[in-house]
């Protein structure tokens, strides 16, 4: 379903990727509801919306269609942004235990 | 080369470079303008996280009903309308412009029950106290980073669906066409997966328990 890209996937598929991604974010809720908290709950979380996201971007966006230098340009950049901007939580926990009483 | 190819910073004219992507101007410019975007919520995430890190009070408030019960429903409404958008560019990449059209719409409807029950639930919260700096619950942190995050994607869905509401039209009046239908379509999933991320960080990770 590209301008340019040769298409590959069916209506079919769209309605597998749709049900998996509602089922993921199923799964969202009762992952919160489990007994597990703080970071290895939100790792977790953040897990699913990562596969979610990325069946979003692969089939709903069709990224998989267009040419691979695109994906290329486009995604490594966006990870290695997002990734160094974990570097502000070594802060927060800083300002969590080293607060001033 | 000849002199007007030289004043013209070297190019010839009339003669254009092949798009190194294969793709047209637009849609590379909306790529560019959506991994901006997936940037800029990126960062609101982060700083959420890092308040909410450093806040020993961080409150809990959503209920499983209505609260969570109503992310459900909103999210099955989104990724509903994604998949309307996905058989709208799919028809009208086939030519037929009616659907095309019909199935845009029906995409914009679903936008709009959307804002609706996101309306809903801020309305909800704002009853029960939740102001920008301050909730009855705990950290007053809590009210202005819930309504940045929401706030900011709300926009991008009113924004949505003003912009495929005026595609559609100019697509059934002849200005636009199926190309325009399927650029504004990754901004509509954009919209969609940037949800996948909200959900989790504002709202299940702050259950009432």
């Amino acid at each position: 379903m590209t301008t340019t890209g040769k298409v590959t996937s069916s209506l079919k598929t769209d309605m597998i990727v749709y049900g998996c991604i509602l089922a993921l974010s199923g799964l969202q809720v009762v992952l919160a509801y489990q007994h597990t908290q703080g970071t290895q709950l939100m790792v977790r979380m953040l897990a699913v919306a990562v596969i979610q996201a990325g069946l979003g971007v692969m089939y709903f966006m069709h990224l998989r269609d267009e040419r691979r230098n695109l994906l290329l340009a486009l995604i490594p950049a966006t990870v290695f942004v997002l990734l160094m901007m974990n570097m502000i939580w070594s802060d927060s926990f800083r300002l969590l235990h080293m607060r001033p009483k | 080369m000849s002199e007007v190819g030289l004043t013209m910073g070297g190019h010839v004219p009339g003669i254009t470079e092949e798009s190194p992507f294969a793709i047209p101007s637009k849609k590379l410019v909306m790529w560019l303008f959506i991994i901006s975007d997936a940037v800029t919520f990126g960062a609101l995430l982060f700083a959420y996280g890092y308040v909410k890190n450093a806040s020993p009070d961080w409150p809990g408030p959503f209920k499983f009903s209505p609260s969570i019960v109503n992310v459900m429903l909103m999210t099955f409404v989104l990724v509903s309308s994604s998949l309307t958008m996905l058989v709208a560019t799919r028809a009208a990449k086939a030519g037929n412009k009616t659907s095309g059209i019909r199935w845009t719409f029906i995409t914009v409807a679903g936008g709009i029950v959307f804002a609706l029950l996101h309306i809903r639930e801020w309305l909800g919260l704002i009853r029960e106290g939740v102001r920008l700096f301050q909730n009855p619950w705990g950290s007053p942190m809590f009210g202005a980073t819930f309504f940045a995050i929401t706030g900011l994607h709300l926009t991008h869905v009113i924004g949505g669906v003003i912009a495929l509401t005026v595609v559609a039209l100019g697509y059934k009046r002849g200005r636009y066409n199926s190309d325009d239908i399927e650029v504004w379509s990754l901004y509509w999933h954009f919209v969609d997966l940037v949800w996948m991320f909200v959900v989790p960080m504002v709202y299940l990770l702050n259950i009432s328990r």
